[in-house]
């Protein structure tokens, strides 16, 4: 291996590992607040990169049914569950169907890269919140396992709607921009520079959010406590929701920001979204940037192994989780009760 | 006639194949259910009894199916032997996975298995040791002499035969002293240890248990297909089996099963249906099975079982028995408990400053002070729950300070907590029999081949003994969590007495409990006394209080206050202030 080599491996692997770091964020984050270990997390990536596809080809999304279904969904669970209609009424009904008539508008005109981000983030992002009413509102009080085998039923019933909406084939769509900056023989790609700077930017984003405002504060205080936030007047199901949306948001932007870059397939996501997992579990389900640190080494040992070892990089990603666990249960002499 | 059942199941097993116009479909999809069921008994106990969670299930039958078909294929070793050598790989793959992921929390199991199984299943798909994705073919049958076990219906009675046995033993297995340590789990490990219950190692056993079933249900995969490759053994099965144990329920031996027929039919049936209701482009049955499971969760969190079968009473039966054997009798002069300097800081914040008091034999010491004086937190310190950061605890004068709850626990030292900590679900004489487990020694393989029962009537006589003792005989088979409050508080103390403890910490026994039972709590108390055990209280009750200990140690952000008789301590000044403020 030469140093142009590596270098292309590296370039590669921080471009991935920056996907996998925001996801990675995003898993901590809905962990931290709803305790749900969000395994369908990769599920909104392929969506976001099937749907911005789409888009670019000039076709309806699929993923348009699948967001007016769950709306649906969403609002008669809430009707059994006596809440206020009005509200409900706008955010289950009225918000997809505005979006799936602005999409039905604007897909013959092809709006361009930026119209179709924003379309992709509007119809894929508000699944999350439904899903996240329909199926973990009511466990809120279950154990993490139950949550986690909830989040496995979950992830097993949109990979089997992301078939029936998106079919079998896979799809690509065009970098958003084709400029490159070389310095000597090494060329950054235009679209790296894209994910590269909007990562960056969005976790500046976030960490500016957690840190400042009021709603990220509330966020936090739910992470850290759940009763105590409510006793101050947080609601933890609206900061359940509101971390579902951010997931889902992160998701789909990680899958419009790679679907240039690779087929994304109906199925992607998930080892995708296992990877990411790699990288919190390497920072405890708990530390942001212990994630994004990991998340980056996760991405360069995939390119690399993807290079000296291509059928065994998925063999090689995996098992490296094994001595990171091995360490923590070395380092965790005592029990740790499950008691939450 | 329950105690037959098994025999009975055996004869149906050799009848019912034979059962004229049974379909050959029929058959087959009940060999794949038995198959599924032994699998599925081993994440009843793993997860539904011991609240653990993997996912790596079905890597573990492939471990055993592979094992199996690789030595007969390549080596011509008899099926029969691919048997042992499938239970030795997957049982040392288990041993492996959970030495690096038992000793945390819950979720790293279940995220480290997945993990695996998907490393797993790529390993296997390209490397041709394996046969790469497609796998490996004419894996030869099982054979009796010269006869081939190639017949659905001989091959459906091994298959039911086998999980008759694997029922048998698991059942045998729970009703044992490492099987209560296994329910303990899920009273929280804390509490299970802190009766000596070694949670690594208990929660190895049942991962280990459970690697060894889906190695059987493998092997017999293996030896019916006749053929494996890598699809049937990824994480998706496995996510499949895990919707088996929590659709049947998972708490009950008998849900697996009932989950494995049902979950097996709906698919036959889905697959059968689907696409020609909804034509061929999706893989529907994983959107339904997605959605029940969602579903079972939230409507029916155990399961079908206990809604099918209400759960009966079972009364236990206590024979007579030579009592468990005696702590030896330690004639030291040194007080039995010495706390010395003992402090403990988290962070900034000093929770036990300085704190030195002693317990002698025979006496009841309590321990009071406002909320936030470092009580709990004390008794942490000297259980071994917490590490102390300055100071040393002695016992008899030996040093125990660092030592494990476990380690503690053999010492003779017995607690209960200010929160309760039973096992829900299980019944109170076996929550006070977990109390003994220090004081039994049968391991797993004497449980399942049913060797223990001598011990296990000795230490369920000590634990009716116990409970006798503090007045609760007549609850002794009700579900540990469908007594009243103060009553749990009164169970967890027999519990501890089943220890047979030199030391009592008892952290707010008298909470919840009326008049009358405090009255005979506080006569309990003061009869164990008199048989020179030492007694540790953490207590608001005053009144209580005053009229049972002989000292008090008083203390105040984290130090000691005051000392010495009540009526001493009671007019003294600082205690007065601290508890009252000053006027």
């Amino acid at each position: 291996m030469d140093s142009t080599i590596a270098a292309i491996l590296v370039q590669d692997g921080i471009v991935n590992g920056a996907i996998y770091a925001l996801l990675a964020l995003s898993l901590v984050l809905v962990f931290a607040v709803t305790r749900v270990v969000f395994v369908p997390q990769g599920d909104f990536v392929a969506f976001g990169g099937l749907t911005y596809a789409a888009l670019e080809a000039g076709t309806l999304p699929g993923s348009l049914w699948l967001l007016g279904g769950l709306g649906v969904a969403a609002f008669l669970f809430g009707l059994h569950q006596r809440r206020a209609i009005i509200g409900m009424v706008l955010t289950c009904l009225a918000l997809p169907a505005a979006i799936i008539a602005v999409t039905w508008l604007a897909v013959p005109l092809k709006p361009g890269a930026l119209a179709n981000t924003l379309l992709t983030l509007a119809i894929v992002t508000p699944i999350a919140p439904y899903i996240y009413r329909i199926g973990f509102q009511p466990l809120a009080e279950a154990s993490v396992l139950v949550l986690l085998i909830a989040a496995v039923a979950v992830h097993l019933a949109l990979m089997g709607l992301g078939l029936v909406f998106f079919g079998p084939e896979g799809s690509r769509a065009a970098a958003f921009s084709d400029v490159s900056i070389s310095v000597g023989d090494f060329t950054l790609a235009g679209q790296a520079l894209w994910i590269l700077g909007l990562t960056g930017a969005l976790m500046v984003a976030l960490y500016g959010f957690f840190g400042f405002t009021l709603l990220g504060k509330a966020l936090r205080a739910t992470a850290v406590n759940r009763l105590g936030a409510r006793l101050v007047g947080i609601g933890t199901a609206q900061s359940g929701s509101l971390a579902f949306v951010l997931a889902g948001a992160i998701g789909t932007l990680s899958g419009i920001l790679i679907v240039p870059l690779t087929t994304v397939y109906y199925d992607s996501g998930f080892v995708i979204g296992l990877k990411a997992f790699t990288a919190a579990i390497i920072a405890a389900m708990a530390s942001f940037p212990g994630a994004v640190l990991a998340a980056l080494l996760v991405g360069v040992l995939e390119s690399f192994s993807s290079f000296w070892a291509s059928a065994f990089k998925e063999v090689i990603v995996f098992t490296a989780i094994i001595p990171v666990l091995l360490w923590r249960s070395l380092r965790h002499a005592a029990v740790e009760d499950d008691d939450e | 006639m329950m105690r037959f059942w098994p025999v009975l199941a055996l004869l149906a097993c050799a009848v019912l194949p034979w059962t004229p116009g049974l379909p050959v479909f029929w058959v087959s999809l009940l060999n794949y259910i038995g198959i599924s069921s032994i699998l599925v008994v081993g994440l009843v106990v793993l997860t539904g009894i011991g609240g653990m969670t993997s996912f790596a299930q079905a890597s573990f039958m492939g471990f055993g199916a592979y094992a199996s078909a690789i030595l007969s294929t390549r080596y011509g070793v008899s099926p029969w032997l691919g048997l042992p050598a499938a239970i030795l790989v997957s049982a040392l793959g288990a041993a492996a996975i959970g030495a690096v992921t038992l000793r945390l929390r819950g979720h790293y199991l279940a995220l480290g298995t997945m993990a695996v199984s998907v490393s797993l299943y790529y390993l296997v798909a390209n490397l041709d040791f394996f046969g790469r994705n497609d796998g490996l073919s004419t894996i030869p049958p099982l054979q009796i002499g010269s006869y081939r076990l190639t017949d659905g219906r001989v091959f459906l009675t091994l298959v039911w035969a086998m999980l008759v046995a694997v029922v048998v033993a698991t059942n045998n297995l729970l009703d044992s002293r490492l099987g209560r340590a296994i329910r303990a789990l899920r009273g929280g490990a804390l509490a299970a240890s802190s009766f000596g219950v070694n949670t690594t190692q208990v929660r190895m056993l049942a991962f280990v248990h459970a690697a060894i079933l889906a190695a059987i249900a493998g092997w017999l995969y293996a030896h019916l297909q006749r053929s494996v490759n890598p699809t049937p053994f990824g994480l998706f099965a496995s996510i499949e089996y895990m919707l088996m144990a929590v659709f049947g329920g998972a708490g009950y031996v008998g849900g697996a099963i009932l989950g494995a027929l049902l979950v097996t039919a709906i698919n036959d049936l889905l697959q059968d249906w689907l696409p020609k209701l909804l034509g061929q482009r999706g893989n529907y049955e994983t959107i339904v099975f997605g959605v029940i499971l969602l579903a079972v969760l939230q409507v029916a969190p155990e399961g079908l079982w206990p809604h099918i079968f209400r759960g009966r009473v079972r009364r236990r039966v206590i024979v007579d028995a030579p009592p468990l054997d005696r702590r030896p009798h330690v004639t030291s002069d040194a007080p039995i408990l010495a706390v010395e300097h003992l402090a403990k800081r988290f962070g900034g914040l000093v929770a036990v400053n300085d704190l030195s008091f002693t317990v002698a034999k025979g006496e009841i010491v309590g321990l009071i002070g406002p909320n936030g004086a470092g009580k709990s937190t004390s008794f942490n310190l000297i259980t071994g729950v917490a590490a102390p950061s300055a100071g040393a605890v002695a016992l008899f004068g030996q040093p125990i300070t660092g030592l494990s709850p476990r380690a503690i626990a053999g010492h003779g030292v017995a607690r209960s907590f200010q929160h309760v900590k039973l096992v829900p679900g299980m019944s109170v004489i076996e929550n006070v029999a977990i109390g003994a487990h220090l004081r039994g020694q049968a391991g797993a393989l004497v449980a399942i081949c049913r060797q223990d029962r001598g011990e296990e009537a000795r230490i369920f006589a000590e634990a009716a003994h116990q409970l006798a003792r503090v007045g609760l005989a007549g609850l002794a088979d009700r579900p540990a969590d469908s007594l009243a409050l103060g009553q749990q508080r009164v169970v967890e103390i027999a519990r501890a007495l089943c220890l047979d403890p030199v030391l009592l910490l008892l952290d707010e026994p008298a909470a919840g409990l009326r008049h009358a039972e405090k009255a005979e709590l506080a006569a309990l108390l003061r009869r164990l006394r008199g048989e020179n055990v030492a007694i540790l209280l953490v207590e608001h009750d005053m009144e209580f209080v005053m009229g049972l200990v002989d000292r008090l140690v008083v203390m105040d952000f984290g130090t000691k206050l005051a000392e010495g008789p009540a009526e001493q301590v009671r007019r003294d000044p600082a205690v007065i202030e601290a508890y009252l403020g000053v006027a």
